[in-house]
């Protein structure tokens, strides 16, 4: 598909990523200024009652936008809003997806989340991409 | 108490749409999309130039609230909203201020959980919102005693 607006109403695009690692959450650290240590030191983590250390939540939705970027010529994401519903931990294995549920001449509307390797969603909200 | 807090804004800081945290920040979310960081991308564009990460606000500097002392550990990041008016562009100048939206409480299972609404507005030169990106912030019990709030 090269046109988000090709897309049928109920339609999704996904992805699925690498399991996380520990140095994805050291670069968005470095790359967010986001140095809370729960995202990468396993005793800090532990010290706050994780099992482990856990992903930015703003790592993951980051992520999640990424969905969207090839459609730069065709629009841009004008509202996005995500919660963030559970923990991510190293080593799992995120799909990122996409669903077109409304359609207008101005915008394209999309239901949006990140599950993991349990189906479990992990983020969960919408993105409305204006049309140019 | 942080309620008294609510409707006060930051000064504004301004801030640089820097080439290369867009990259690095692009890099860290697995998005080098050529639209970020190649100018040949950027200028053959729609946009004539390159723009950010929906989510790059995260980045920016806004003033801190006076007098409102949050702790750094401990805190839970609820829910994150965007709305644009238009792309971020690399190298352009955006002005950050922050506002202290609403607070209110909930008893949870854990004890009585804080709701705090921040929203950070980021405008260009001339004072026309760019975007403005919303946080909200849950205070567990345990903290909000640390706080003495």
């Amino acid at each position: 598909m090269t046109h988000l607006k090709e897309l049928v109403q109920g339609e999704t695009i996904k992805m699925t990523l690498e399991p996380v690692t520990r140095m994805d959450l050291i670069k968005y650290s470095g790359a967010s200024g986001d140095f809370n240590p729960i995202h990468t030191i396993d005793e800090e983590a532990k010290k706050a009652g994780l099992p482990g250390i856990i992903a930015h939540g703003m790592w993951t939705m980051g992520n999640l936008s990424k969905l969207f970027t090839p459609y730069y010529e065709e629009g841009y994401i004008q509202d996005y809003s995500i919660r963030f519903a559970g923990m991510v931990f190293l080593n799992d294995v995120l799909t990122l997806n996409a669903q077109l549920v409304e359609q207008t001449d101005e915008a394209l509307h999309f239901k949006v989340n990140v599950t993991n390797q349990h189906d479990k969603e992990v983020v969960k909200g919408k993105v409305k991409f204006t049309l140019y | 108490m942080i309620t008294e807090f609510i409707g006060v804004t930051s000064e504004k800081v301004k801030n640089v749409v820097e080439k290369e945290l867009v990259r690095r920040f692009a890099d860290s979310i697995g998005d080098l999309h050529p639209i970020y960081i190649d100018e040949e991308t950027g200028k053959n564009s729609r946009y004539g130039k390159n723009i950010a990460p929906v989510t790059f606000p995260r980045v920016f500097r806004s003033g801190e609230v006076d007098g409102l002392n949050l702790p750094n550990k401990g805190l839970i990041h609820g829910e994150q909203i965007y709305h644009y008016n238009r792309p971020l562009f690399v190298g352009e100048e955006v002005y950050c201020y922050s506002k202290i939206e609403d607070y209110f409480e909930k008893e949870g299972s854990t004890g009585k959980m804080g709701f705090l609404k921040m929203k950070r507005y980021g405008e260009d030169t001339e004072g026309n919102i760019i975007f403005t990106e919303e946080s909200i912030i849950i205070i567990t019990e345990t903290v909000r005693r640390s706080m003495n709030v």
